[in-house]
């Protein structure tokens, strides 16, 4: 049953993480021009990172 | 477009400044597709002097563009987006910024909360399911499992439930339970339940079900949400592209503003191709106005000084400077406005199917409840044992499918008509769009195509007159024009607004445009161009009419064939209306109306119990529109008249409006299904809840099995509209 004690943390931990990412993705804006990323991320020379410093 | 014609202006208004000085300015570009268009747009934009930076969202179209403190001109950008092919236009500041969609980012927020907790309790939670039927877990394992658990799913629930919480607050201070009332005590009381067990060393824990329950909620509440955002920035965007800009007069310069910024006194330039941004008096100019939009008519008026001009009118032939009289707000007769809002406010009284099926559910519920408590009490359970049961009542019964029935229909719905070209504004309008069994059309615009076209010409008549007819902005001589095809253009063009144009077509001068322009018999009607050769006394006459929608007689059809009466009212002449109601097929029509009589013959049809459907375009048909149980519009119409319609078309095809309707009926009986599922499932949950047969496997199984039938049946038609494909 120790082993729960490092279990437990752990994958609670995991679904954190993900989580966090998941929130780091909606404020840094991922989701903002789904269609756009799309083509964006086919050529060097249009910008594919997303927009940031939006006003709010 | 009409922005880059006109002088250089001064279009500041639009660019939204902050501290420091640097500009942002947003368009709306429509047309652009893929990556090249990206490249092309943000490369060419860039290029403009003072622009910072610029950045295509490929899937709203809005074009977002950097601005230095050293501004650039905004009219400049425009241009250079338009040179490259694609439509754009300006996006009134405040627009943009009502644009930026909060809700919708706290409700993901809480929605990924909701999916964290409802996944990682599973893994306390099964453990401690498998202990129910007499598995390896021991007591003071399943005690542990169930504080882990409480630990994950107590802060998740908290914070994913705050949209629940606030509205069934809201909802009660106003002495009112909507859904949000029973979702909000379910949860709760689950969470004070489940603490108490535990602490108590029981077995009737129910973390998982507070989380799982919510998290289904929010994707039903997300969903909702979704839906009402893109309807709403798609009407936002249709109307963007009507009026984007008047342009005022300020001391012989002229500078475009926002069309809200305009006051009374205020002097704007209308030029020729453009409507008139507000109610206002002719000071110069001379020109013919189309007041089709407006009135219904679909004959020419000539405008010279001194005439009355109401906003939304197209200018046709000449620049025109005009005295408001009205702002914008308050402009266009303001019994139209009284009208429409008295037709608003007997609107937000509707109630929708989910309130009304939570007024029942909640009383019956809550009395169960009540019951279950005392029975038990009585019968010689323990109070412990007894709240513990009323408490299973609440939280098995929590309307988790109830809250999911109605809008996990309508997006489907709603998603359906998207893909049609129907724009639905909300959900109630779907559901009163379903009760409609009376249909009000209205000619112009409607059943018809809202633009003259040519009959009845002989083709080398035609392209004799073409050549003219392509140098003139005139619509009657571009739906000339538009007849004749691609060709020669003559030369030495001199348009005389109100009158028509002269020129050299193979070194002979020619004329075209009204009769006395041309030196014919006056002509009766304003519906007709005259061509004639300088040097030659024959006189060929062009007449034109508004025809009906190429699809308008199979629409009426097709609103018969759904039990519906079809009624056409008409703010046109006599004549015109009778000869389209002929040519679709309908008895009942009534022409001349005012848009008073108009909004009278709504509530006269109300009165005799009908639930009326109006379809219309124009001014004169807003205050019906808001009057009648459910109203369509389409993306050509006035803003107003698309700000009081319910559904907006943008497709050409009339067919739209039965197709609208066969969805909404198919959408609410969906939705009645779904309401008989989660009645079913309460009816067997229920009273094993109140026996006490419930343990916490048996109510994540029973919610979540619920929840997810709900969601299938409301994805059914979409997938039985695949196959018929």
């Amino acid at each position: 049953m120790n082993i729960l004690l490092f279990l437990a943390p752990a994958s609670l931990a995991l679904g954190a993480l993900g989580l966090a990412a998941f929130l780091w993705t909606m404020r840094s804006g991922q989701y903002e021009d789904p269609k756009g990323d799309a083509e964006r991320i086919l050529y060097d020379h249009l910008e594919d990172r997303p927009p940031t410093a939006k006003p709010k | 477009m009409s922005q880059s014609l006109a002088v250089p202006r001064d279009l500041e208004a639009f660019v939204h400044r902050d501290a420091a000085g640097k500009g942002r300015l947003e368009l709306l570009v429509s047309g652009a597709r893929c990556a090249a268009c990206i490249g092309k747009i943000e490369k060419a934009v860039v290029s403009v002097p003072g622009v910072e930076s610029a950045r295509l969202n490929l899937t709203t179209g809005k074009l977002a563009v950097d601005l230095g403190v050293n501004s650039a001109d905004p009219d400049r950008v425009v241009e250079i987006v338009e040179e490259l092919g694609y439509r754009a236009c300006l996006f009134d500041p405040t627009e943009a910024a009502a644009a930026q969609d909060r809700e919708g980012r706290e409700l993901a927020v809480a929605l990924g909360v909701a999916g964290f907790g409802a996944g990682n309790v599973m893994m306390f939670t099964v453990p401690a399911w498998a202990g129910l039927f007499g598995q390896e877990l021991n007591a003071s394992t399943l005690t542990v499992m169930y504080w882990l658990a409480a630990i994950v799913a107590t802060p998740c629930a908290l914070f994913a439930g705050r949209p629940f919480f606030r509205s069934a607050w809201a909802s009660l201070r106003r002495g009112k339970a909507n859904m949000d009332v029973p979702i909000s005590i379910g949860v709760i009381l689950t969470l004070i339940v489940s603490f108490s067990e535990t602490i108590l060393g029981g077995r009737h824990a129910y973390f998982d079900a507070a989380v799982t329950l919510l998290f289904l909620l929010l994707i039903g509440r997300y969903l909702d949400h979704r839906l009402r955002a893109n309807a709403r920035s798609a009407a936002r965007d249709l109307l963007a592209l009507q009026s984007p800009v008047a342009v005022r007069l300020e001391g012989g310069i002229e500078r475009g503003v926002p069309v809200a910024e305009v006051r009374v006194g205020d002097r704007v330039v209308v030029a020729p191709g453009e409507r008139v941004p507000v109610d206002g008096r002719v000071e110069a100019g001379v020109s013919e106005i189309d007041n089709a939009l407006i009135t219904g008519e679909t004959a020419m008026a000539a405008v010279g000084v001194g005439s009355t001009l109401h906003a939304g009118a197209l200018n046709l032939t000449g620049r025109l400077v005009v005295v408001v009289t009205a702002r914008s707000e308050d402009s266009t007769l303001a019994a139209i406005a009284r009208l429409m809002e008295a037709g608003a406010q007997s609107r937000s009284a509707y109630v929708r199917l989910a309130d009304k099926a939570a007024a029942l559910y909640v009383p019956i519920v809550h009395s169960a409840a009540a019951l279950t408590f005392v029975a038990s009490w009585a019968l010689g359970l323990g109070p412990r044992e007894a709240l513990l049961r009323a408490a299973a009542v609440l939280i098995i019964t929590c309307p988790c499918a109830l809250g999911l029935a109605v809008p996990a229909v309508q997006i489907a719905a709603s998603g359906r008509l998207f893909r049609k070209g129907v724009l639905v504004k909300s959900g109630a309008a779907l559901e009163r769009l379903a009760e409609v069994d009376y249909v009000v059309l209205d000619k112009t615009g409607v059943l018809t195509e809202g633009q003259p076209r040519l009959i009845g010409a002989f083709n080398h008549l035609v392209a004799m007159a073409a050549p003219l007819a392509r140098a003139s902005r005139h619509p009657l001589a571009r739906a000339l024009a538009a007849q004749a095809g691609v060709g020669l253009v003559a030369h030495d063009c001199v348009e005389t607004p109100g009158q028509g144009v002269e020129g050299l077509i193979d070194g002979r001068r020619a004329r075209l445009g009204r009769a006395s322009f041309v030196g014919a018999a006056q002509g009766a009607r304003e519906t007709e161009l005259w061509f004639s050769f300088i040097d030659d006394d024959v006189k060929i006459r062009f007449a034109f009419e508004d025809q009906p929608r190429a699809d308008a007689a199979a629409a009426v059809a097709a609103l018969r064939a759904l039990g519906l009466g079809v009624e056409i009212l008409s703010g046109d002449l006599e004549e015109p209306v009778g000869q389209v109601a002929r040519a679709v097929g309908v008895q009942n029509w009534r022409a001349g109306l005012t848009p008073i009589e108009k909004a009278a013959a709504i509530d006269r049809l109300k009165a005799e119990g009908r639930k009326v459907l109006m379809v219309g375009d124009g001014l004169n048909d807003a205050a019906a529109l808001a009057r009648a149980h459910a109203s369509m519009a389409p993306g050509a119409a006035v803003d107003a008249a698309q700000n009081a319609a319910d559904l907006v078309f943008t497709g050409d095809e009339l067919g739209a409006v039965a197709q609208a309707i066969t969805v909404a009926r198919t959408a609410r009986r969906r939705a009645l299904e779904n309401f008989a599922f989660s009645a079913l499932y309460n009816l067997i949950a229920g009273p094993a809840a109140m026996l006490g047969l419930i343990n916490p496997f048996i109510a994540a199984l029973a919610m979540s099995g619920s929840s997810i039938t709900v969601l299938l049946n409301a994805v059914r038609p979409a997938l039985g509209e695949r196959r018929s494909r």
